[in-house]
């Protein structure tokens, strides 16, 4: 047995979900060309240091990632309202596969917006030398670790009706207060909450982009926090659905 | 014991207690059942008979409380991933945004050795809307589907849980022809079913269930004859309900008011013997009763698990 195949279709099943498609790649591009294309030639964004297009590259691949990461585990939701878990069940697919086809197709959506987004940040005129670009991406994709365990917490919390929302507003907000619009300023209360939350060092991947060594202690230590709790999280609502389901 | 030679299903004192809001609800209270390869055996029973807990017990989607699940020898868990059991629970619709085919692909995927795919859509009559996507599907075409989820790993033993339930007589008649083509071909089914005729149309064998207990087990038309109860209500005063009880095919007799009930395991004798003798019975109804009433009769006297032997004496 092999679960390429069914993790195979489990893509094809997201990318035909317009919906995800739209927040995680269509939405952040056009925001993307939007702010950063008339402003393609400011170098210093609001005191960062760092160029717009390539603030906004990283604001917007961590808004598209974390969309693509929530979006995905969240479809255990829409697959527990048919009783696919069951159904599962009574397949060979082991329930930590079936998790795994998750995480691994919301990284899959995930890399595909961050390709695009840097592409679109390449033709704005973002130059990075290439150490800088797997740094970058790196971060990016370790950032998503928590994101995938809320997505799965989140899935086997939610029903089907409440998830999109749940989604749209977690990631909205958590965008926002993690700077992707904006960057948050050097003190005070927002900015204290702000380096709190996963989304912030999602954002911040933007300064490896500087040469600045990525997140520093600080930004590795809220990160495994988030991970550590959001997984303990995601097993605990994975149990509780399971033995309701028996 | 080798999996050649094991039961293709046994189950020993199986017990199963789910909490209720008003205190423990006994579901399945001591349940043994062997069946053997290639045969096809109805579950048979009213709702809250314990039919569906105690195929989720044989499936290893519930954990017994007491009591020991063998299939081909094997845990539950195993069999399943040896791509012995195919399973169509009672509920369940199909996950969207893939083609009827793609799905059947990835659940085939999943097992060690499928069946063609092309091959299961042919024999499940699905070939005609392969590529629709399933979220377009309607009712009748959703049941062919998971049974073709349930067809595609091969398997030896097939499990469905009122495979039929919503669907009119046409997809209903169809479902099992295929089921029995599939069948024919030495492989074991059991279905959990509340509909006598579907029992005695498909099934060599019947387990009757009731209260969560196996209540009489045996060939098709032994348990038919036992379940198809009629009952015939007349009006007809100033007889005595324990001679009306006495007479041939009545099994009990009730009275209220000027009305008898007369519950029949033979409603033919019984009518001609009423109306030889109680010449002036009128009004007379005769109902085929449903399995709920049949199951009462059944129980009602003996509710000890030793009605079994009794009942099959």
């Amino acid at each position: 047995m092999s679960t390429a195949t069914y993790t195979r279709y489990e893509l094809l099943r997201i990318v035909r979900n317009r919906r995800v498609v739209f927040f995680s790649l269509a939405f952040p591009v056009i925001l993307f060309l939007a702010i950063a294309a008339p402003n393609r030639n400011v170098t210093d964004f609001s005191g960062t240091g760092i160029s717009m297009p390539l603030y906004f590259m990283v604001g917007l691949a961590a808004f598209a990632t974390m969309n693509a990461m929530l979006a995905s585990g969240a479809r255990i939701a829409a697959d527990r309202a048919v009783g696919w878990n069951r159904q599962l069940r009574v397949s060979p697919l082991s329930p930590a596969s079936y998790i795994g086809t998750k995480v691994l197709s919301g990284y899959v959506l995930a890399g595909l917006s961050i390709l695009v987004l840097y592409a679109c940040g390449a033709a704005l005129g973002v130059r990075l030398p290439a150490g800088r670009w797997l740094a970058m991406t790196g971060l990016l994709l370790v950032g998503l670790i928590p994101f995938a365990a809320l997505g799965i917490a989140l899935g086997h919390l939610l029903t089907s009706d409440s998830i999109s929302p749940a989604v749209g507003g977690l990631v909205g907000v958590l965008a926002l207060l993690g700077g992707s619009w904006f960057p948050i300023g050097g003190h005070g209360f927002l900015h204290d909450l702000a380096q709190a939350l996963p989304s912030y060092w999602l954002v911040q991947a933007s300064h490896e982009g500087l040469g600045e060594g990525g997140w520093g202690m600080r930004g590795w230590v809220v990160m495994t926090i988030w991970t550590v709790a959001l997984v303990a999280l995601a097993v605990r609502a994975y149990r509780r659905d399971t033995e309701r389901a028996a | 014991m080798t999996s050649q030679t094991a039961h293709a299903i046994a189950l020993q004192g199986l017990v199963k207690t789910f909490r209720g809001h008003d205190g423990p609800v006994r579901a399945v209270r001591a349940v043994d059942l062997a069946v053997e390869r290639g045969e096809t055996v109805a579950l048979l029973g009213p709702n809250g008979a314990g039919k569906s807990t105690t195929l989720d017990m044989l499936l290893g989607l519930t954990e017994p409380d007491a009591g020991a699940v063998a299939i081909f020898g094997s845990r539950p868990r195993e069999a399943i991933a040896a791509g012995e059991i195919g399973v169509m629970l009672q509920t369940g619709a199909l996950i969207g945004d893939l083609s009827v085919r793609e799905l059947i692909s990835m659940m085939a995927s999943l097992y060690p050795r499928p069946l063609d795919v092309e091959d299961v859509l042919e024999l499940t009559g699905i070939l005609s809307f392969a590529d629709a996507r399933t979220q377009t599907l309607s009712g009748g075409q959703t049941q062919r589907v998971r049974l073709a989820i349930a067809l595609v790993s091969d398997p030896e033993l097939l499990v469905l849980d009122e495979p039929t339930v919503g669907l009119d007589v046409g997809a209903r008649r169809d479902f099992w022809t295929t089921m029995r083509a599939f069948a024919a071909r030495g492989k074991t089914v059991v279905f959990a079913t509340h509909y006598l005729e579907e029992a005695d149309a498909y099934a060599d064998r019947v387990v009757l269930m009731a209260h969560g207990q196996v209540v009489a087990d045996g060939p098709t038309t032994e348990i038919k004859a036992m379940v198809d109860v009629h009952s015939i209500r007349a009006t007809l005063p100033a007889v005595d309900a324990d001679a009306l009880a006495a007479l041939p095919g009545v099994t009990k007799a009730e009275r209220h008011g000027d009305t008898v009930i007369l519950t029949c395991s033979d409603s033919d004798a019984a009518i001609r013997a009423l109306l030889e003798r109680y010449d002036d019975a009128h009004d007379i109804e005769i109902t085929g009763a449903g399995l709920e009433q049949a199951f009462l009769a059944l129980t009602s006297d003996q509710s000890q698990p030793t009605v079994n032997e009794e009942l099959l004496a």
